[in-house]
């Protein structure tokens, strides 16, 4: 019954008609805020209901793509295609679940703007699912870029107090990456003729087409990633961002970059991927090494955490170019893995910032003792953020680490050695923050976590801690689309050795 | 099956009732539950074991959850039961059941107790978990997790900052150690395709390897592979275990309070690395390099340990350091090849050494929190329980019993034989090692003895003798100490070698029990007297003579009082440069390269160049038509450049 019904479509346009919802809202009174807060909630609680009944229906014998939609669009070739696969289906889910509890997360902490604040979240949402959906290739530009502006204005009207710089870095970042990809994606039209994704994952660029094109489509994702060297903005856009646009930033949007690579970069441009694996293993490793060893010496409690996002992407896109089962697996489940604990994080974070109004790390010590479950809940993510075994943490780590180690042990080496840098800071934050003795007069009337704030944290601690136990339904989801994938790569580069 | 169920969670289900219902069921009754359970735990767990040991059953596998399964790469929640395990699990769980009742006693001021119960209760679930499971990725969970959970309880008390560099040091170090046993489950994997142990050993044994190592496009043949693998593996042992290099987390851990040390420092989580090498040892057994590596480091150990051991002057660290040194004559006899005086070393060592932790914490708790030996002295008279179980746990410590008989405490039986069997097979610069640290260890034993106990008070404390419910675990402990030895010797080591083992550790063929000449026997027996007697003369009879000591050799002194600077050297190499590093790699490469040359620079030229146009529009007419001007006759100019040629 469910085929009939375009639940795609309802999926992505929902969040939008909230949105028109809210728009058509009067505002500024207090009842009109809750009943906005409430449309906001209900709407994507919707939608993450809906994602689960599209997980229950989803096929994981089947490879391909599935609950398609087409409609004629623009021109042949630029269709309204969308649908979805193993690949894509969890980062649907993962989207669909993060956003009800960042609108749960942003009830009290922002003050100023709340309908346009929700407007914006519901748009975001739209986005980013679309970008999930899209089956072709201009579809899935307009999506990603589109993304980008919600999140530009969630930066630069909620954010702190150097927010027009950061996120001005970080719209120039992301426009120049895109602006490359808009251009490969112009020149694969003239190429192919066609712009649909499943039409484009068959054919066969010629090795020079599939060098230039994977170079741009890497600026993009690299950027979007971020990859070092091109991590700068997000630091500081996590540090202006409020709360729930750095989970939004963490939990979904890092994660665009990595899907990018698996929709197009490896099967469409696999002897380009070959070739450039090295770059890409040379730049994670740097990353995972660098960026964990920038996080020692960080003050302030975002900029620390998002320095470690940046490490642990840095599996992600080793593990995607690893090219092998397990650490491609491995490289999704460490992002939806990492969307989960990092966002979580933030949001731990954003307790602390929404009573004491800092992030600075020396401004809290002692914690534990008027906070104990605020400190236990923090305690189980900072575990997850290090890879404690059992979380989901480990998992992501460990499949993509032994997945590179059987293609490069020296890379994988490397990538395994965070493990010990993640520990360090981690617990390093852990450590100032929570332990120790109370020294300052405003920490010594902290309340421990309210009613709410124990329904947005409380389902994330049982999610990673069941993911990392029992990650078969996770994995489930995976294996064909994975296997399709990986060897429709190794298909294409032999195909290439045969001929020379 | 659900017998031994029950064995593994009913730990994690007392850590839960007191983590999360001490608001409902109040402190007391938290306690009473996670009490009773380890109790009942331990005792099946005896049930188990002696079921086991007189039963032709040799080893029990259950699945318990499906865990990962991504196409070759498949391991599972699975439990495996055979003699190791249960040796295992009695010691682990027999010493909770006993540290749990003593913490009633020893933490009753203090009102976090429910969460300290938890953590006891989570750390003994974990360390089951460890050594029941049946494939490497399982037993690094459990590894991790009694590390993790040994953080928590040496930074238990929480305010005390102390306490939280040594629970984060302790963690850090144990981290290192797991990155490279992490690499050895992966070099495992690729060696032999799986990480159940049963198929890596009969894989290991017939040579037949799924996939060959590489390591920067060389590769590695398989003989060399094993021994990376062995290597790796022994690294995260020797972190797990405090060995030579990896050691100085183990007496900051300290900090903790006094029934974790017992636990979890002295009797079981420290040991597990002797217990991963002794899972391990069909693997072991093909490496000879990386048995070798095993005996030195072991012998290194139990050496340096003991040295700096004559110095100390926390009451806590000298029995800290005499761990560390005895967790190194477990390597060393490993590294021989006898893995079972290994683990029976292991057994009595629990009992000893849980013994004299918590009979420290006695005389902790008698004197008011004072661990400075310096500072104590007399307190015989004043807590005499306590001092007579401290003296049945330095005498089986020691070693005290005599060669040729069956008379003696549990360490001399277990010791003395290490010493025997690292001589027989030809080790004989680890043999005088071992020999020497075994008098350095009667020596600090005694010594420590001498001046805790005797000679006059040296400081005035209000001192009682501590509660029955922490004396009566000091009392089990005790039989323990004494009589350990003597029972299950000839099991481990001696005639029923065979059916009590039933393959769960590497057998050569060789027999364990080799003729060893007479002089060797009683070597341990003289050094062991030579010591006491030594510390007798020095803190008894002539207390000038310490004092004279570090008067005329204050460089070795000191040298010892720093544990060979170890932690110094570490700071300098390691720790400093690491921070260096990093800021330069923000402050530097970040923000003034990165940064510098890319999106700022681009926004900085942007801003220049506009700014420059704009300087261009000055709104004079002149200007414009000069411009104009310029324009044309460049222009003109062109086109008759272009009509010439």
């Amino acid at each position: 019954m469910i085929e009939q019904w375009p639940i795609l479509s309802i999926i992505i346009f929902l969040p939008l008609f909230g949105a028109f919802l809210i728009f058509i809202s009067e505002d500024d009174s207090y009842i009109a805020r809750r009943k906005i807060r409430n449309v906001a909630f209900l709407t994507t609680l919707v939608v993450f209901i809906l994602s689960l009944v599209l997980w229950v229906n989803f096929d994981n014998k089947d490879a391909g793509f599935q609950m398609q939609e087409n409609m004629n669009w623009l021109a042949a070739g630029i269709s309204y295609h969308i649908g979805v696969d193993g690949i894509s289906l969890l980062f649907i889910v993962l989207s669909a679940f993060l956003i009800p509890f960042c609108i749960l997360a942003s009830w009290k902490s922002v003050t100023e703007q709340f309908k346009e604040y929700m407007i914006a979240f519901l748009i975001l949402e739209t986005m980013l699912i679309g970008v999930f959906c899209a089956l072709n290739a201009l579809l899935f530009y307009i999506f990603f870029e589109a993304s980008l502006i919600p999140i530009f204005i969630i930066i630069g009207v909620w954010g702190g107090g150097n927010r027009v710089y950061a996120s001005l870095k970080f719209f120039l970042y992301t426009l120049l990456g895109s602006l490359l990809m808009l251009i490969a994606i112009m020149a694969m039209y003239w190429e192919v003729g066609s712009l649909d994704i499943p039409t484009l994952l068959n054919y066969p660029f010629s090795c020079y087409m599939q060098n230039w094109l994977w170079l741009a489509f890497f600026a993009s994702f690299s950027i979007k990633t971020p990859m070092w060297p091109l991590h700068t903005w997000l630091p500081d856009a996590h540090v202006e961002a409020p709360t729930t646009g750095s989970v939004v930033l963490a939990g979904i949007l890092l994660k665009l970059g990595g899907y990018g690579f698996l929709r197009f970069s490896l099967p469409m441009f696999p002897i380009a991927s070959a070739n450039f694996a090295p770059l890409i293993f040379v730049l994670s490793a740097v990353a995972i090494v660098y960026t964990s060893l920038v996080a020692f010496c960080q003050k302030d409690m975002k900029r620390l955490v998002a320095y470690s996002s940046i490490a642990h992407m840095g599996y992600s896109t080793m593990g995607i170019f690893a090219e092998n089962i397990q650490s491609i697996e491995g490289a999704i489940v460490q992002m939806l893995s990492h969307g989960i604990v990092s966002s979580a994080l933030f949001l731990c974070i954003g307790v602390l910032y929404d009573r004491v109004h800092t992030r600075e790390i020396i401004a809290f010590s002692g914690l534990a003792k008027n906070m104990p479950k605020y400190a236990t809940v923090f305690f189980i993510f900072t575990m997850a953020n290090i890879g404690f075994p059992g979380t989901s943490g480990f998992l992501g780590e460990f499949l993509t680490a032994i997945g590179v180690f059987q293609g490069n042990s020296f890379a994988a080496i490397v990538a395994t050695s965070g493990i010990i840098f993640s520990a360090i800071y981690s617990l390093y934050l852990y450590r100032r923050v929570i332990f120790g003795t109370i020294d300052k007069e405003n920490l010594q009337a902290l309340t421990d976590l309210s009613f709410r704030e124990k329904c947005i944290l409380y389902p994330m601690i049982l999610l990673t801690v069941v993911f990392g136990i029992y990650p078969a339904p996770v994995l489930n989801v995976l294996h064909s689309s994975v296997e399709l994938l990986v060897n429709h790569c190794n298909n294409a580069t032999r195909m290439v050795f045969l001929r020379w | 099956m659900l017998f031994y169920s029950l064995i593994i969670f009913l730990p994690f289900v007392g850590c839960l009732c007191s983590f999360l219902g001490t608001k409902r069921i109040g402190i007391f009754w938290s306690e009473l539950v996670t009490c009773t359970l380890m109790v009942f735990v331990a005792l099946c767990s005896w049930i188990a074991f002696i079921h086991m040991a007189f039963s032709e059953v040799n080893l029990l596998h259950f699945p318990l959850l499906h865990w990962v399964s991504v196409k070759n790469l498949n391991f599972d929640w699975e439990f495996r039961i055979d003699t190791l395990t249960l040796v295992m699990l009695v010691v682990v769980n027999s010493v909770s059941a006993l540290v749990h009742i003593y913490s009633v006693g020893y933490m009753h001021h203090d009102p976090d107790r429910p969460r300290f119960f938890s953590y006891l209760s989570l750390f003994t679930f974990m360390m089951q978990l460890l050594v029941t499971s049946d494939n490497c990725l399982q037993m690094f969970v459990g590894w991790e997790g009694v590390g993790l959970v040994s953080y928590l309880l040496i930074g238990f008390w929480y305010q005390r900052s102390s306490a939280n560099i040594a629970a984060m040091k302790a963690f850090l170090v144990n981290r290192i150690s797991d990155f490279c046993f992490l690499i050895g489950i992966f070099c495992i994997f690729s060696l032999f395709g799986t990480f159940s142990f049963d198929v890596i050993f009969a894989r290991a044994l017939s040579g037949e390897f799924i996939g060959n190592l590489y390591f920067l496009n060389q590769e590695v043949i398989p003989r060399d592979a094993l021994t990376i693998v062995c290597l790796l593996l022994f690294i995260g042992a020797m972190g797990k275990s405090a060995q030579f290099l990896f050691h100085t987390w183990l007496p900051d851990a300290m900090e903790g309070p006094t029934p974790v040390s017992a636990l979890i420092h002295a009797a079981t989580m420290v040991t597990a690395g002797v217990f991963m090498v002794a899972r391990m040892s069909p693997l072991f057994a093909l490496s000879p390099t990386a048995l070798r590596t095993i005996t030195f480091i072991g012998a290194i150990t139990a050496f340096f340990a003991a040295s700096v051991g004559l110095v100390q002057n926390d009451i806590k660290r000298v029995i800290a350091y005499s761990t560390c040194s005895q967790l190194g004559y477990m390597f060393a006899a490993l590294g021989v090849g006898a893995y079972s005086a290994a683990v029976f070393h292991l057994l009595t060592h629990a009992f000893f050494k849980a013994l004299l932790f918590l009979s420290a914490g006695s005389v902790i708790h008698s004197v008011s929190g004072e661990q400075d030996i310096r500072k104590m002295g007399g307190l015989r008279k004043y807590i005499p329980t306590t001092y007579c179980m401290m003296l049945i746990g330095t005498c089986a410590l020691t070693g005290v019993g005599f060669p040729e008989t069956l008379f003696g405490t549990a360490g001399f039986f277990s010791k003395d034989f290490i010493i025997e069997v690292v001589f027989a097979r030809t080790h004989s610069f680890a043999f005088w090692l071992l020999v020497i640290s075994a008098f350095l260890t009667s020596f600090y034993s005694w010594r420590l003895i001498f001046m805790t106990f005797h000679g006059k008070p040296r400081a005035t404390f209000h001192v009682r003798e501590s509660p029955l419910v922490m004396l009566i675990p000091l009392g089990i402990l005790a039989c323990g100490a004494l009589f350990s030895g003597r029972i299950f010797h000839s099991y481990f080591l001696g005639e029923n070698y065979k059916q009590f083992w039933k393959g769960a550790l590497y057998n050569s063929g060789e027999n364990l029990l080799e003729h060893v000449p007479l002089w060797v026997t009683w070597v341990p027996f003289f050094v062991m007297i030579a010591g006491f007697v030594l510390a007798f003369l020095f803190y008894i009879s002539f207390p000038a003579i310490p004092k004279f000591l570090t008067y005329f050799f204050p460089a070795v002194y000191r040298f010892l009082l720093n544990s060979w600077y170890f932690d110094k050297l570490y700071k300098l190499v390691f720790v400093q440069p690491t921070f260096v590093l990093s800021s330069f790699l923000w402050k530097i490469c970040d923000v003034k390269i990165i940064d510098g040359f890319g999106p700022n620079a681009l926004a900085g030229r942007v801003l220049d160049i506009t700014k420059r146009m704009t300087r261009m529009q000055t709104g004079y007419l002149y200007h414009y038509a000069f411009t104009m001007l310029i324009g044309i006759v460049f222009f003109m100019s062109w086109m008759m450049i272009r009509s010439f040629t």
